[in-house]
């Protein structure tokens, strides 16, 4: 380490001589750049602390101005309009939670077999085709939400002579949740043991009966995580629904009818709110929303880090 | 063989019914209805993209041949008037992304180093999915924070702050309103946050020990060693941290049409209204008539190639940044 002894006595060495400046140089900045990084290590710190602090502020908003309105008559009322002499009188938000439940009910039935099946086709080949399609649901998972909306808009009310209603809101949501699920579900598949099929074809099973009852089972719970975060995705969606839903204030379970969504009722009572009531009132339903938004989001990172754990 | 791709797929003929009474035989493996389920399938997906962005475009011709590149070029936009110009919503769409960019570049990368190297790694995975969890917020949600919350704080206190502060400097000046452009630049700046640092903590995981180690025996502190090591070397995988987080700012839409104010004027301040594209999308449709329809639609095309642009240049920063870590 040390180089004092023998600068003097031998000719100097260069190298040993630039080493040694070097070092002093070092030295004598060592206190400033270690309070320079202690100090930048604290901004390190203090930015994590600020950005976790964000989630906490949401929380908090919600939990304070929406926890409130949060009962009974919430979930099984359908929006009253609070008139003059009674303005506490808001009902619940029973149509969005039907709508909700019946636009992505849709949008499930539709997307987890087409997505799973791509996403299937995605592991198993490597040929040009697959590498087209898997380009292109990373370019749908990125494009605005919005466009789905007015896609099926274009497609089907204005070329079709469709009208509004639950059904193509949830096809809407389809073109958001297909993607998503399909490049999960091609990570999941990807993952099972190519011995585990290999032992399936060498039995003499076709490839279809290996896909369904050996590698579909094997893959199950990174598919379920797949279904879970494209699900937790498209129930926060209001951009593509505000294009072709409609609206309406009764609940109903009819696809075929004008529907409405948890987001939606946000949107609509923040903006249009009548009162103030009103727009205090969509605290709840956001309340509502992130709780199960979140709930979803957390229980596949949850079922995802168990799995890995479970592999190694 | 690892988990690589089937690749063979024997072209077997499927026997035809069996006569009763006869033994079972091994059949010849016939993959045919196998294939033909997942190419059919995947076919489906990929007729339906192609269709969506056939009939976006197809929609949008009525309002390029009334318009022309008016469309792109023209500052005015009043549908009432068939005038179609997209101007003000393509500057207010930049203009919203770079405020909520140059907010959340400097933090998230600030953050993901700090979930790298100062987090014990056991809390790594968990800490980062709290981070995370904002991006699994509803944009109606942050749209509703903004709106409730944010604008009418602003109005009383931050926008008189900054006026005072700044002198009404160029792009503070003017009367406020509650809503405005540089409130929409920091509700996107708390969307894309998660983006940027998910990202960038990947690309700064996968820094090699030996160059980290080899900074510090030469005598660098632990922050020259983030700064002047770590952070060039995983310059890549950040840009395309970033360039990912761009394209989602750039087609930000529920959010952004609650705080921006709609306002369709080129703007000459930070502390008016404004609107983006995508936020138009989401504003403008009800009760248009056909032709704002058109013209709306014609957003839509321009707004796809903006983002699914910016977009593929982000994976493909990323994916190099992970190929050059194997090699």
């Amino acid at each position: 380490m040390s180089v004092t002894t023998g600068i003097g006595e031998l000719p100097a060495d260069p190298i040993l001589e630039r080493r040694a400046l070097i070092q002093s140089i070092a030295r004598g900045s060592l206190a400033r750049r270690a309070v320079v990084s202690r100090l930048m290590l604290g901004v390190c710190g203090l930015a994590f602390l600020a950005a976790s602090t964000v989630l906490v502020w949401i929380v908090y908003l919600l939990v304070a101005k929406g926890f409130h309105w949060i009962s009974i008559n919430f979930f099984t009322q359908d929006p009253l309009t609070p008139t003059v002499f009674q303005q506490n009188l808001l009902g619940g938000i029973r149509n969005a939670i039907r709508g909700s439940i019946v636009i992505d009910g849709i949008a499930l039935v539709i997307a987890i077999p087409v997505g799973i099946v791509a996403g299937h086709l995605l592991a198993v080949s490597e040929n040009v085709f697959a590498n087209a399609v898997r380009s292109t649901a990373e370019v749908m998972t990125g494009l605005p939400s919005i466009l789905f909306g007015i896609f099926v808009y274009e497609f089907m009310i204005i070329r079709f002579h469709s009208h509004f209603s639950g059904f193509l809101g949830g096809l809407a949501l389809t073109m958001i949740m297909v993607p998503v699920i399909m490049k999960a579900s091609e990570i999941s598949f990807r993952a099972v043991p190519a011995s585990i099929r290999e032992a399936g074809l060498s039995l003499g099973l076709s490839k279809g009966v290996v896909a369904t009852r050996i590698v579909t089972p094997a893959a199950a719970p990174g598919l379920l995580t797949a279904v879970l975060l494209a699900t937790s995705r498209a129930v926060g969606e209001t951009a593509p629904l505000i294009w072709v839903i409609g609206n309406n204030y009764v609940a109903t379970w009819s696809p075929y009818k004008q529907q409405t969504a948890i987001p939606i009722a946000i949107y609509n009572g923040i903006l249009n709110g009548a009162s103030p009531l009103q727009q205090a009132y969509a605290w709840g339903s956001a309340l509502f929303l992130v709780a199960v938004v979140l709930c979803m989001n957390l229980g596949s990172r949850l079922l995802a880090a168990f799995l890995r754990r479970e592999r190694h | 063989m690892s988990t690589g791709p089937i690749t063979e797929s024997a072209p077997g003929v499927a026997p035809e019914g069996r006569a009763p009474g006869r033994v079972k035989r091994p059949r010849a493996r016939s993959d045919g209805a196998y294939w033909g389920i997942l190419y059919g399938t995947t076919l489906i997906f990929v007729v339906v993209c192609a269709t969506f962005l056939v009939t976006l475009v197809t929609s949008s011709f009525s309002a390029w041949g009334h318009s022309g590149l008016g469309l792109i070029t023209g500052t005015t936009w009043n549908p009432d008037k068939q005038l179609y110009g997209a101007l003000p919503l393509i500057i207010g769409t930049l203009v919203t992304s770079a405020i909520a960019l140059v907010l959340a570049v400097p933090l998230g990368v600030l953050v993901a180093v700090a979930l790298v190297h100062l987090v014990p790694r056991r809390l790594r995975t968990p800490m980062s999915s709290f981070v995370e969890l904002l991006a699994a917020v509803p944009s109606v949600v942050f749209g509703g924070v903004g709106f409730l919350v944010l604008a009418p704080y602003f109005q009383q206190h931050f926008y008189p702050w900054l006026q005072s502060t700044t002198h009404s400097f160029g792009p503070f000046s003017g009367t406020f309103s509650t809503t405005s452009i540089l409130l929409a630049g920091i509700v996107l700046f708390v969307m894309v946050l998660p983006t940027i640092v998910a990202f960038s903590r990947d690309a700064i995981a996968i820094v090699p020990e030996e160059q980290i180690e080899g900074a510090m025996s030469l005598g660098a502190t632990r922050w020259q060693t983030l700064w002047k090591v770590v952070l060039p070397s995983a310059r890549t995988g950040i840009t395309g941290a970033v360039t990912l987080a761009a394209a989602r700012a750039l087609g930000e839409t529920i959010a952004v049409a609650m705080v921006i104010g709609n306002y369709f004027k080129v703007p000459h301040s930070l502390l008016q209204g404004g609107t983006t594209l995508a936020s138009a999308l989401a504003t403008q449709w009800d009760g248009a008539t056909t032709l704002t329809i058109s013209a709306l639609g014609a957003l839509a095309v321009i707004l796809i190639a903006i983002t699914a642009g910016v977009n593929y240049a982000g994976r493909s920063l990323l994916r190099r940044a992970n190929q050059g870590a194997t090699l």
